[in-house]
């Protein structure tokens, strides 16, 4: 165990751990340079390869609002929309596994913790089976609808009984919520091939079909969830050393954990509404960060959102060359990579909360 | 300086649900004095505290922070005043020492303040008073538990608080670590007149550590004062069910509870048994 050896008058400045800031510094500069890298990787990579000067071209006449001539830079055009729906779901999803896993006191919490994801899908396939609905716009108010119900519903239940909505109480109603309406997905899908095919496109999360109409009615919803998130973080940050303690560190826990709550429903269930469920994310970039920077929510969340930035862009990136000449959705990777994450998470972590 | 605050519980009952477990508590706590509730297991002693820090709503009477009721006090505001250290808070995964002090500022932190000179001097002086200022940078997981627990005295230090109650500070610890605590807590009374309301188990340093000592039985006062006038043979018997001597603390001079029970008994000390 190597122990930090300050000076005396180090240790008078002990608040802001001259450790901890250093490493906090080094974080916040290493996944901004990684977005950057992210996003132009996003742009270069898919069916064609283009070069740094198509992509400056690309984007430069897309500001401009020009369609360029050579098809190189349409092809960056293309990967516009996609590669900002990437930073926008990947940031959200993140963030929001943040708030959920400090919601619960639980790592392995994330997003869909709530019934998120389980009440977007009843929703839309619900709205396929029964409505014929195909048109994005539609999918994305039923999501919306079906996540933000759901929520409501495992919240009030995980709040029922004395001491109103504990962690594990939510996590309990969350799981228990998920498994039953899972099981309605399957019977409303299961005898009707035509519905499970077009189900299908929109359960298997991914950017590719980024569109700036569904883009901009998510983005508010985006905007005030994260506005939402940094207000509750010093909040969350009491809430962290029990509810007790909270309390008598002045903190309406309550209204602090709806708030959060509420904040992390809509964030995921937007990014859903648009993209599909999309795992992993929300559960693992928070999880990355907090071994970087230490537990603090006031750094976890942006740390957060960038992180998860990086990571959907990435994968969205992968799945366009490992899928070639089709793709393969952003989702499919995240799984991938994340389903190994877990196991180390499971392994390493003492699983203390909760 | 000396503590102004004082807090007051009137006729409180309170309790989990339909279980009354306080029922019916006049207690004045007095400024700038440790007070020490003692009791057996599940007399109320540790819910009384929580209503007291108002972690439990009271079912009737009230909890009176300077005449005003702490139900009806800003929350922020008021925990600037009452600090509270429960019996089990929970670290963080990977924090460190100096940043699970500094949450004891919460309190005095507006939204999208930044740390201020203030907040620094606070966790200085905390981590200096608890003796863990070398501590700083280290993770409060590789602690031990006696560090553990100055830890969380030196957060609730940080709050600055006139009045600090806390629900059995010395349980898990060795004895020595036991009496390291209670001392830092009577530093801490003496040196900034901070009222300190506290659970203690071990009945011989409740008495030795209390200016007043509080006896609580079915969730009812049984006795309460100075406890060389109040600590006798038939309380602790009444309070504990156990059949006790008491003589001198060789140390404070304090009255002191020896035990008697079914065996290991001299002869010669018969004839303190009520037979």
């Amino acid at each position: 165990m190597t122990s930090v050896h300050t000076t005396v008058d180090d240790r008078r400045r002990a608040p802001a751990t001259s450790v901890g800031a250093r490493r906090r510094a080094l974080s916040i500069a290493g996944l901004i340079a990684g977005v950057i890298i992210a996003i132009l990787l996003s742009l270069a990579f898919g069916s064609r390869t283009v070069s740094m000067a198509e992509i400056i071209d690309g984007v430069t006449s897309w500001v401009q609002g020009q369609t360029p001539s050579h098809i190189g830079a349409i092809a960056v055009q293309a990967r516009i929309p996609r590669t900002v729906l990437a930073i926008m779901a990947g940031a959200a999803l993140a963030l929001s596994g943040a708030l959920m896993q400090a919601i619960t006191r639980n790592p392995i919490a994330d997003p869909g913790i709530l019934g998120v994801n389980t009440g977007a899908a009843l929703a839309v396939v619900c709205g396929i089976a029964f409505f014929g609905i195909t048109s994005p716009y539609e999918y994305l108010w039923l999501a919306l609808g079906g996540a933000i119900l759901t929520s409501i519903f495992v919240y009030n239940v995980g709040s029922v009984g004395p001491g109103g909505s504990t962690p594990i109480k939510l996590a309990l109603a969350g799981a228990a919520t998920t498994a039953a309406l899972g099981s309605l997905v399957s019977a409303v899908l299961l005898p009707r091939t035509a519905a499970m095919d077009t189900f299908r496109f929109w359960q298997i999360g991914g950017v590719g079909g980024a569109d700036w109409g569904t883009m901009a009615v998510i983005a508010p919803l985006l905007v005030a969830g994260t506005l939402v998130a940094f207000i509750c973080a010093p909040g969350l940050n009491a809430l962290a050393l029990g509810d007790d303690v909270a309390v008598g560190l002045g903190v309406r826990i309550g209204r602090t954990r709806l708030l959060a709550a509420v904040a992390g429903v809509v964030l995921c269930a937007a990014v859903t509404a648009v993209a599909g469920p999309i795992a992993f994310v929300g559960l693992m970039v928070p999880h990355v960060v907090r071994m970087l920077v230490g537990p603090d929510q006031r750094w976890m969340m942006p740390l957060s959102a960038l992180g998860g930035a990086i990571l959907l862009t990435l994968a969205d990136t992968i799945g366009r060359l490992i899928g070639y000449p089709g793709e393969t959705e952003a989702g499919i990777v995240t799984a991938f990579v994340g389903a190994p994450v877990l196991v180390i998470i499971a392994r390493r972590s003492r699983m203390r909360a909760l | 300086m000396t503590a102004q605050h004082q807090l007051t519980a009137e006729a409180l009952v309170s309790g989990y649900g339909n279980r009354t477990i306080v029922d019916g508590v006049d207690l004045e706590l007095a400024a700038g004095r440790i007070t020490v509730i003692v009791g057996a297991n599940a007399c109320g002693k540790s819910t009384l505290l929580k209503t007291l820090a108002r972690l439990i709503k009271p079912t009737s009477g009230a909890v009176v922070l300077d005449g005003k009721l702490i139900s009806e006090l800003h929350t922020k505001q008021l925990a600037r005043t009452l600090g509270l250290l429960p019996q089990q808070p929970i670290a963080p995964e990977g924090i460190a020492v100096a940043d699970l002090v500094g949450r004891g500022r919460h309190p005095h932190q507006k939204l999208f303040q930044s740390w201020t000179t203030d907040d620094d001097r606070a966790v200085v002086e905390a981590l200096d008073a608890t003796g863990i200022a070398d501590l700083a940078d280290r993770s409060v997981d590789e602690l031990s538990g006696g560090q553990r627990q100055r830890v969380w005295i030196a957060m609730a230090l940080a709050q600055q608080t006139d009045i600090l109650l806390l629900d059995e500070p010395t349980t898990f610890l060795d004895i020595a670590h036991q009496v390291e605590v209670l001392d830092l807590l009577t530093d801490l009374n003496h040196r900034r007149g901070t009222t300190i309301v506290m659970v203690l188990h071990d009945v011989n340093l409740a008495i030795r550590y209390a200016d007043t000592i509080v006896a609580v039985k079915d969730g009812k006062v049984l006795a309460m004062g100075e406890p060389s006038e109040v600590v006798t043979c038939t309380l602790i018997e009444e309070v504990f069910g156990l059949p006790n001597s008491i003589t001198a603390d060789p140390v404070s001079g304090k009255p002191m509870v020896t035990p008697i029970g079914r065996h290991h008994v001299r002869l010669t000390q018969s004839a303190t048994h009520p037979s």
